[in-house]
């Protein structure tokens, strides 16, 4: 914080921080100030001039975004600055502006996706004349490729530069850019390449009219007509704060909303243009099969046929739940298979070497927001980018803003940010002690150090070993103490710390996920209970029953005797506990596809007809039934297990970005996107 | 600017030649080591003059990787400054300075000479031996109207043209003479025409003035006569 | 009364003499370097101001209180002095002659000033299509490294002083210091946001001072003579001797040093030849480059050229680049010219005169031939009000106060232009019916 400075604002004087710019300080006094270029997340530009305020005494009004209170000089007299926002020098100032930011303007307004939450058509209402006196042609832009998320629209470009601040500074790839000069001045990506940031569609929100746009969403809907519900996200575990935007039973697009704590006001690219996979491969009703082929079904059928396999043998039932999976449904499919004996149950499909230990040994301690007080960070067997790509952003502005140190022990990606490689062996880990590597040093000094470790690491064999090491790291470097907890596990699922939070694992002598896809192979094992689990191999499960719960027709929808069709996070009101462990609710914002029922629904029928009810009515009282996880001591030292390290180089996931879960592999934006990228790999090699 | 746009046919790739890559080390020279990318108008000019008068797209490639520079951010640079010429030029081509001070002195006629020799403005004329453009002030005004020629001989700066003495020159390019840059009248460079008036005293040029001065004017006393040559000022910091 | 020759700063002006470094020694080049910087960064900086001097790059801020603004100590970011020699405005072409011609003094400027600074580098930014210019003054440099007069113990003052040659490629804008400053980065040449001032954060994010080569050049003879010297020329305020370019339609069009406050007339008359067809054949004066307004006749006959008489004109001294404009001239033509060259020098950067720059020019290219309303004259000068004061930086005023004083002094043009375009329009309609 700053020395407080006195300032007049509109005739009335005030006390704040030095360090406020005029455009907080006028604001912050009530007082409305325009602007187009100024984005409190990007470096100040100050080309629009809308936000010109009158400095009384100085020669020109002043762009109000580029100037603090510290840089006022006070009057001759001695009196506070004066400050106007609402003179006429201002209100010249501002129609001027406006005037001339229209003049080259379209105002297709009926045609443009932008119309009705668009920034120049707001700030025309109230500093826009009624007519023009601009009785020249107007100025036509070329269209510019940016590849299949953004559409561009650039005669409507009023050069405010946000999206290049945005895609350099946040996304920290430079491919956008202002090239010629004057009234020729065109944003464009070299040689109109596509956009490569997994953030890219952040710069749609950011441009203030409607020269960036979706692609996806172009001439779809009116944004009046939309239905707004605010949920979160589940593309992947960072939880990010989304408004899902409706019409009728379709999603239409996807919004980020603020949560400073966790996506500040950004969202991916998957979270963003995801939807379409809503609409496609979904089941809608249930599913049996005969004869080796899926034939439609009543709830009741289905649901008998599945209850008389689980009165089987309890120890050759088992149950694994899935990425997408909500805590309620967990809790529900859990109290199920113990209601019935059942031991092999568990939520890490992956294999990952977690749980069962102390809960901040899965968690991503620090918090998402922590990052921004971290001054070295030790990556291991993670690529955010890929696994996270609002934390990704969030350690880039650690780069940035705390000069952090970052290294890196795994494949050698390409992140936004240098990198220390420190190896790609996890073995390395325990090379991390010679004081002569100046990232070791780094650690050692830093004062809020910080390890983040992923999936890449944990789902080896040896996961569990190298967890130890890492732990062994932070003990040494004391990265978990009263003040702070720089221990970071990053889950790429949506579900697994709520799954983990209510222990959906396997209880004393049940299988693992790997051990009941072993058995089953075997035999082994009679019937295997899918929830929305996808992302395992069942291609080798010839006789098990399996049966699978969940809202698409992927992997598992494919090989399962019977079809439960689930809702998706759209259409359901449940709760997520992202990679910090926060547990947030997502909105139902439309409802469930034909027959589809909400999962703990399903799972409370499917309990009725065992004859074992589950003892909840209403999801009050199914999470009444939840108790909030326990935190208790934690000693990084003693996560994992001891152990030897295998000696075999750390692998990136070797599933694509764009197709991380059955929603994403349903849509068809995602195919495009994975395409184009590998279009453009190809073409620069 | 002549074209934002680039050419349509574009060599595959480009390097330099060694005597540009001399060059090119000899200005990287001038920057801090971490500050590179102060190179790029230098390498992009070094580049246009290696490859008869224009930039292919592949060298801006060329010179993002050598600055450690994106290539849109190459790009920003090459279509923001009027100078560099992103499609082929004539071997001679002519920059006609047409802003107001040559204006006034006739860059007109200039005009209308390129136009009916050579032909429209950017266009490469049939032998390849010519384009022009016109281009905003060369800051030689009180040589108006004058041009620009930038050729593999360099860039001069032709002036006091008048409608005669352009076609002149033009002939003179024309048949592979390399003409003498500077006026087309008779004066001396800036001076003005005529008998001179100023700087005619002899004693500016005589030795006179070298010779050590007696006194610094406003010097401190002590330190007016006896060279303080142990007083190092402060630069401990400086580097 | 003319400026006495001994008083000329830039002896070697028109290149008469050698360039080189014993020609330019034997005229005083160089003498005494050493013994100034002696007397330490403190002493120069006070003769600087007590001299008088003005920016000469346009805008006349007073050189020696602008490097006052330095960092008295050099911390951990080292300063810099780069030179402004993006000699680019209309009208103007004389710091082309001090570097071609007297590229000495040009050096022995930038050691005395950077060594005020407590700079140990200098950059001087030579506009692109200065070629020739960019060889000699990079020739004149390796002469005075060989000389020992720059690089280690400069002058045998014990200071180090490195000095390079940077060179734009063709926009005007980057004669404004911080679009100098980040061409000179290796970026677009776009005017950055102040504060923070150049002197706090310039070249590299490090203290740094731009000025003109005439402000630079010129201070090794204010300190070999003295700061009453050069003050003792031209009106409180506006001392020293400047050199003025004078182009247009004169009889002898020249580069020319003279006293400050000389008047315009005397000029003219004197060193130009006079107005092509005698003064009585004047019709206006561009006095100080292209971005200031234009004065008519009447004002030409008795101002003076200096920075507070040309203001209360509401012209402006600027780099005294006096364009002359004689009866034969189409002031609108003459203007919307210059309107062009603004449209076509605006960086971009911010809307009132990425936008503004070429509204104003189509609207005069049509008034050119009386395509226009009468209206539209108010509409022009409004729309220059809103450009004005509302950019970055100067170049929006810049653009604006050429059509300011069209407007003001020859607005009778402009009317008469649309009212023959009428005149001949309503014939027409008349014949066809």
């Amino acid at each position: 914080m700053s020395e407080l400075r006195k300032v007049n604002i509109d005739g009335v004087e005030y006390e704040m921080p030095g360090h406020l710019t005029l455009m907080q300080a006028c604001e912050t006094a009530g007082a409305e100030i325009p602007r187009f270029c100024y984005h409190e997340r990007l470096s100040v530009a100050g080309n629009c001039r809308m936000c010109l305020v009158e400095w009384e005494g100085a020669p020109k009004p002043m762009a109000s975004c580029a100037m603090s209170l510290n840089d006022l000089r006070p009057n001759r007299d001695g009196s506070p600055a004066n400050i106007r926002t609402n003179s006429a020098t201002v209100k010249k100032a501002r129609e001027g502006v406006m005037e001339f930011l229209l003049i080259n303007h379209p105002l297709d307004c009926p045609i443009c996706d932008q119309g009705g939450e668009c920034d120049l058509q707001d700030q025309a209402l109230g500093y826009g004349r009624s007519e023009t006196r601009f009785e020249e042609d107007k100025r036509a832009v070329e269209e510019k490729n940016m590849g299949p998320l953004v559409k561009t629209n650039m005669t409507r470009c009023i050069q405010c530069t946000r999206c290049v601040r945005f895609i350099s500074e946040v996304a920290g790839v430079e491919e956008l850019g202002l090239i010629n000069r004057g009234e020729g001045a065109e944003i464009t990506t070299y040689l109109q390449a596509n956009l490569t940031s997994e953030l890219s569609g952040n710069v749609i929100d950011l441009c203030p009219v409607g020269a960036l746009t979706s692609r996806p969403y172009a001439y779809n809907a009116r944004s009046w007509e939309l239905r707004k519900t605010e949920s979160i996200d589940v593309m992947d575990a960072v939880g990010s704060a989304i408004r899902v935007d409706a019409r009728g039973a379709e999603v239409m697009r996807i919004l980020p909303r603020l949560n400073e704590d966790i996506n500040e006001e950004w969202i991916s690219d998957k979270t963003r243009f995801v939807w379409d996979g809503l609409k496609r491969q979904r089941l809608d009703k249930p599913f049996i099969r005969e004869n080796g082929r899926l034939r439609g079904a009543s709830w009741n059928e289905a649901l008998m046929v599945i209850a008389e396999r689980l009165k089987g043998d309890p120890s050759r039932i088992g149950a694994i739940a899935g990425d997408l999976a909500d805590i309620e449904s967990v809790k529900a499919l859990k109290d199920l298979m113990e209601s019935l004996g059942v031991r092999s149950m568990d939520c890490r499909q992956d294999g990952a070497a977690i749980g069962g230990q102390a809960r901040e040994g899965y968690l991503f301690n620090s918090g998402i927001a922590g990052i921004d007080e971290a001054d070295a960070i030790l990556l291991i067997g993670v690529n955010p980018r890929v696994d996270a790509p609002i934390i990704n952003a969030r350690i880039r502005k650690a780069w940035l803003e705390n000069n952090a140190e970052i290294g890196l022990i795994g494949a050698a990606v390409e992140l936004t940010y240098p990198y220390t490689n420190l190896g790609n062996q996890p073995a390395d880990l325990n090379e991390l002690t010679s004081k002569r590597n100046p990232f070791v040093r780094a650690m050692a000094k830093a004062k809020k150090p910080m390890i983040i470790i992923g999936m890449d690491a944990l789902t080896r064999t040896d996961g569990a070993q190298i967890l130890r090491a890492a732990g062994l790291l932070a003990a040494k470097w004391k990265l978990v103490r009263e003040d702070w907890n720089g221990f970071n596990v990053l889950h790429n699922a949506a579900g697994r710390v709520g799954a983990l939070d209510v222990g959906f694992l396997p209880r004393q002598d049940g299988l693992n996920t790997r051990q009941m896809l072993d058995a089953a192979k075997k035999n082994d094992l009679d019937t295997l209970f899918l929830l929305g689990a996808d992302e395992i191999e069942l291609s080798e499960i010839d006789d098990t029953f399996v049966i699978y719960q969940g809202s698409h027709g992927d992997a598992g929808a494919h090989r399962a005797d019977v079809i439960l069709p689930g809702v998706a996070y759209t259409e359901k009101s449940t709760t997520y506990a992202n990679t910090e462990g926060r547990w947030q609710q997502t909105r139902a914002a439309v409802g469930p596809k034909g027959e589809a029922k909400e999962d703990w629904k399903i799972l409370r029928a499917l309990s009725d007809n065992l004859g074992r009810v589950l003892p909840y009515d209403d999801i009050a009282a199914l999470r009444a039934s939840i108790t909030a996880p326990k935190t208790s001591k934690f000693d990084p030292a003693k996560l994992g297990k001891a152990g030897k390290i295998t000696n075999t180089a750390l692998a990136p996931n070797p599933n694509s970005f764009w197709f991380s879960n059955p929603i994403a592999r349903a849509s068809e934006t995602m195919s495009r996107c994975a395409s184009s990228q590998s279009a453009q790999l190809e073409a620069a090699e | 600017m002549v074209s934002s746009k680039l050419a349509a046919n574009q060599p595959d790739s480009f390097a330099f030649s060694d005597e540009a890559e001399e060059k090119i080390t000899y200005w990287r020279k001038k920057y801090p080591t971490d500050k590179q990318r102060s190179a790029v108008i230098p390498m992009l000019w070094i580049a246009q003059k290696d490859h008869g008068g224009w930039i292919p797209e592949a060298a801006m490639r060329v010179i993002g990787d050598r600055l450690d520079m994106a290539y849109i951010r190459v790009m920003e640079v090459v279509t923001f400054y009027s100078m560099f010429n992103l499609a082929p030029v004539g071997k001679h081509l002519i920059q006609v300075c047409g802003t107001t001070p040559c204006m006034l002195r006739g860059s007109g006629d200039l005009i209308k000479i390129c136009q009916s020799r050579i032909g429209s403005a950017g266009k490469v004329s049939d032998d390849g031996n010519f384009s022009w453009m016109e281009v905003e002030c060369l800051g030689a005004c009180v040589n108006a109207p004058m041009v620009q020629i930038s050729n593999a001989e360099g860039d001069h700066y032709y002036e006091d043209l008048d409608e005669a003495s352009m076609n002149t020159l033009l002939d003179e390019l024309a048949t592979g003479n390399a003409p003498m840059p500077g006026p087309r009248v008779a004066r001396e460079t800036s001076a003005p025409i005529g008998e001179a008036i100023t700087l005619l005293d002899k004693t500016l040029y005589d030795g006179s003035r070298g010779k050590r001065l007696k006194s610094i004017p406003n010097a401190p006393a002590k330190a007016s006569k006896a060279k303080p040559k142990t007083k190092k000022p402060a630069k401990e910091t400086g580097k | 009364m003319t400026l006495a020759d001994k008083d000329r700063i830039f002896t070697n002006l028109y290149g008469r003499e050698d360039w080189r470094l014993p020609a330019a020694k034997k005229r005083g080049n160089w003498n005494g370097t050493g013994d100034f910087l002696n007397l330490g960064p403190e002493w120069i900086v006070e003769q600087i101001k007590a001299s008088g001097l003005r920016g000469r790059g346009g805008a006349g801020f007073p050189t020696g209180l602008k490097w006052s603004f330095m960092p008295k100590e050099v911390g951990a970011r080292p300063h810099y002095l780069v030179v402004n020699a993006d000699e680019s405005e209309p009208g103007t072409c004389k710091d082309r002659d001090m570097m071609r011609h007297d590229p000495h003094l040009l050096i022995e400027g930038c050691l005395i000033a950077a060594f005020a600074m407590r700079a140990h580098t200098a950059y001087i930014y030579l506009r692109g299509e200065y070629v020739f210019e960019l060889a000699r003054v990079q020739a004149a440099i390796d002469e005075a490294y060989e000389a020992g007069l720059i690089g280690k113990n400069a002058c045998g003052s014990g200071w180090d002083f490195d000095l390079f040659v940077h060179h734009g490629a063709g926009a005007y804008i980057c004669g404004e210091e911080t679009a100098l400053l980040e061409s000179l980065e290796g970026k677009k040449g776009q005017p950055r946001l102040k504060p923070p001032f150049p002197a706090n954060a310039g070249l590299y994010g490090c203290p740094t001072t731009v000025n003109n080569v005439e402000s630079i050049a010129v201070t090794g003879t204010i300190l070999r003579r003295g700061a009453g010297w050069f003050s003792s020329f031209g009106r409180p305020g506006n001392v020293g001797t400047k050199v003025y370019c004078i182009s247009g339609h004169v009889n002898n069009p020249c580069n020319v040093e003279e006293a400050m406050s000389i008047p315009l007339k005397e000029l003219i008359e004197t060193h130009a030849g006079g107005v092509r067809g005698g003064w009585e054949n004047l019709k206006a004066v561009i006095p100080g480059g292209s971005s200031v307004p234009c004065l008519p006749r009447d004002i030409c006959d008795t101002v003076l050229m200096d920075f507070d008489a040309l203001r209360d004109h509401k012209s402006g001294l600027g780099t005294a680049g006096v364009i002359v404009m004689d009866q034969s001239t189409d002031m609108v033509q003459a203007i919307t010219r210059l309107a062009y060259f603004y449209k076509h020098e605006s960086c971009g950067q911010c809307t009132p005169c990425r936008e503004g720059t070429g509204w104003m020019w189509r609207v005069l290219t049509r008034m050119c031939e009386g395509r226009a309303e009468m209206s539209e004259i108010d509409l022009l000068l409004d729309v220059s009000t809103q450009i004005e004061g509302h950019t970055i930086c100067a170049l929006g005023d810049a653009a604006a106060w050429p059509v300011q004083g069209l407007i003001r002094h020859f607005r009778h043009e402009i009317e008469a232009k649309i009212t023959n375009y009428r005149v001949g329009k309503a014939v027409h309609q008349v014949a066809a019916e």
